[in-house]
């Protein structure tokens, strides 16, 4: 298995403030990364080097020479003065238009091709970024806060897609979130920043890792504690009907078992 | 016999094709107070080309290429928030070019014409001054539209899809500035923003995609121009403002008609 991006050392300073420090991070085919940390941590910082949209002061930053990334925005601000259609938007990163429409029927909103992005409810529009994203047939794929403005129910179907496009491109994924209790169901290895790693490991390790637990409470250590499989976190984390109705529990295992025996 | 009624619309034609893309873009990336900055600059040039008895039109050029230069590179050092930088290039060249005016010895200028345009005084060269500017940046935008459209929606998307944003950007500050240069002697120093915007904010309710906005405030920017030098001819008012006028007027006639709709 070979690396997609190695971080070694990876600092940087914006006006002699240190944001990031001595970060190692290596990405691999069909691994879900997720980079959890408060305000402030040097998330995005970090998500804009791994991009190549910055370049660390200290340290190194290995990329494969086969790495194609495809980058999903934390949030995506389009002025009410530019008249834009979905399938135009995805034609930006691939001008072909039954690659747009094949990618939009796997995040599952092809019926709104020709819809205005400005229209679009919060997950749709996540899920045309992510498709996007799809369109440059990525090995790695950047998510940057993909839940954002999603409601429950919504985030927990898109962590479920991206766990199914990691399955079927087998590629290796950088996740950032916020939320803590989704994500730590949808993640292979989490990654706990606050401008140095303070921890990572599985989100198991994490969970009970003291630096975890003084940055985010001990309520979400607990919880997490209680769980070692991946669909009884989800199952326990959402309590709303509608979450408990449609179950992963015959999904999950399955794809994941087929990931496996991808690799 | 009106000879030069012709070449003031063959000028303001030229001018109004050019607008309705640059109109859009300056509409989509927020540049209006940009755009703005130039024109005032491009009393700085007049004042300079007069005082070093050099070519106004090449001198205006020449500022406004300047102007977007510096700004380029405040923007890079990100010292200062842009509409700052903005204020202090725009209202400075202004007042610069104001007083440099007065000082220059025996010049009598005709102020109202540098702020509102003297379109029906254009000579055949300046006629072909707008369009080999107007072949020019259309050729440019054409070529960069997929790029400008992709920064339009988010730079650093763009950015990791491969497009050079920075050079994209600071072309298309340079091919405004050459707009807004050749503009002048049509509009106005006052009044070139508007004649980019109006245009293409009234196209902005019928069109479905970023090209029929463009190709619409093109039209809509030629309705105006043609507009207004018929009531400039009919009414004796000045040209450069009544074209500004014909274009508010069609822009409130859009709106009327959108509020009716919904």
């Amino acid at each position: 298995m070979t690396t997609l991006i190695e971080l070694q050392g990876a600092g940087k300073s914006f006006a002699n403030r240190a944001v990031l420090q001595a970060v190692n991070l290596s990405l691999v085919p069909g691994r879900i990364v997720t980079l959890i940390g408060p305000n402030g941590a040097g998330k995005t910082t970090l998500v804009k080097i791994v991009l190549g949209l910055l370049q660390p002061d200290t340290g190194r930053v290995q990329r494969s020479v086969q790495l194609r990334v495809g980058y999903m925005p934390q949030k995506l601000h389009i002025d009410p003065t530019l008249p834009l259609q979905v399938e135009r938007f995805l034609q930006f990163a691939n001008g072909d238009s039954p690659a747009c429409l094949a990618a939009l029927e796997r995040v599952g909103i092809a019926h709104l091709i020709k819809q205005p992005v400005s229209g679009l409810s919060g997950g749709e529009m996540q899920r045309m970024l992510l498709a996007r994203a799809l369109l440059r047939k990525p090995n790695l794929l950047v998510l940057d806060e993909p839940v954002q403005g999603v409601d429950v129910t919504g985030q927990e179907a898109l962590y479920q897609l991206i766990g199914e496009l990691r399955d079927e491109l087998n590629c290796g994924i950088l996740m950032v979130s916020h939320d803590l209790h989704l994500v730590m169901a949808a993640t292979d290895e989490v990654v706990c920043l606050n401008q140095h790693v303070c921890c990572h490991g599985t989100p198991q390790q994490v969970s009970v890792d003291p630096e975890f637990v003084a940055l985010f409470g001990a309520k979400t250590a607990l919880y997490t504690h209680h769980h070692d499989h991946e669909h009884d976190l989800h199952s326990g984390v959402v309590n709303s009907p509608v979450g408990s109705s449609c179950h992963h529990d015959s999904v999950q295992p399955g794809s994941k078992e087929g990931s496996q025996s991808d690799v | 016999m009106y000879d030069f009624l012709y070449l003031a619309l063959l000028a303001g034609l030229g001018v109004a094709i050019v607008a309705g893309p640059m109109g859009s873009l300056v509409v989509w990336q927020r540049m209006a107070y940009f755009g703005d900055t130039l024109a005032h600059g491009s009393l700085l040039g007049i004042a300079l080309g007069m005082w070093f008895s050099f070519s106004n039109s090449l001198a205006v050029v020449i500022v406004c290429l300047l102007i977007a230069g510096v700004l380029i590179v405040f923007e890079r050092q990100r010292l200062l928030a842009t509409d700052t930088v903005l204020g202090i290039l725009s209202h400075g060249s202004l007042a610069l070019g104001l007083v440099a005016l007065t000082l220059i010895p025996g010049a009598r200028t005709d102020m109202e014409a540098l702020l509102f345009g003297d379109i029906l005084t254009v000579t055949t060269a300046e006629v072909a001054v707008v369009w080999l500017m107007a072949v020019c940046v259309l050729a440019a935008l054409w070529r960069l539209w997929p790029s400008l459209l992709a920064i339009t929606v988010h730079e650093d998307l763009a950015r990791v899809e491969g497009v050079r944003v920075d050079v994209v950007k600071a072309v298309l500050k340079l091919l405004l500035a050459l707009v807004v240069a050749v503009s002048m002697k049509v509009v106005g120093v006052l009044l070139i923003t508007a004649l980019l915007i109006i245009p293409a904010a009234s196209a902005r309710h019928f069109a479905k995609t970023p090209e029929q906005m463009a190709l619409l405030a093109s039209g809509v920017a030629m309705l105006a121009v043609c507009a207004g030098l018929a009531a400039s001819w009919w009414l004796n008012t000045p040209v450069g403002p009544s074209i500004v006028v014909s274009a508010s007027l069609f822009f409130m006639l859009v709106l009327l008609a959108r509020g009716r709709r919904a």
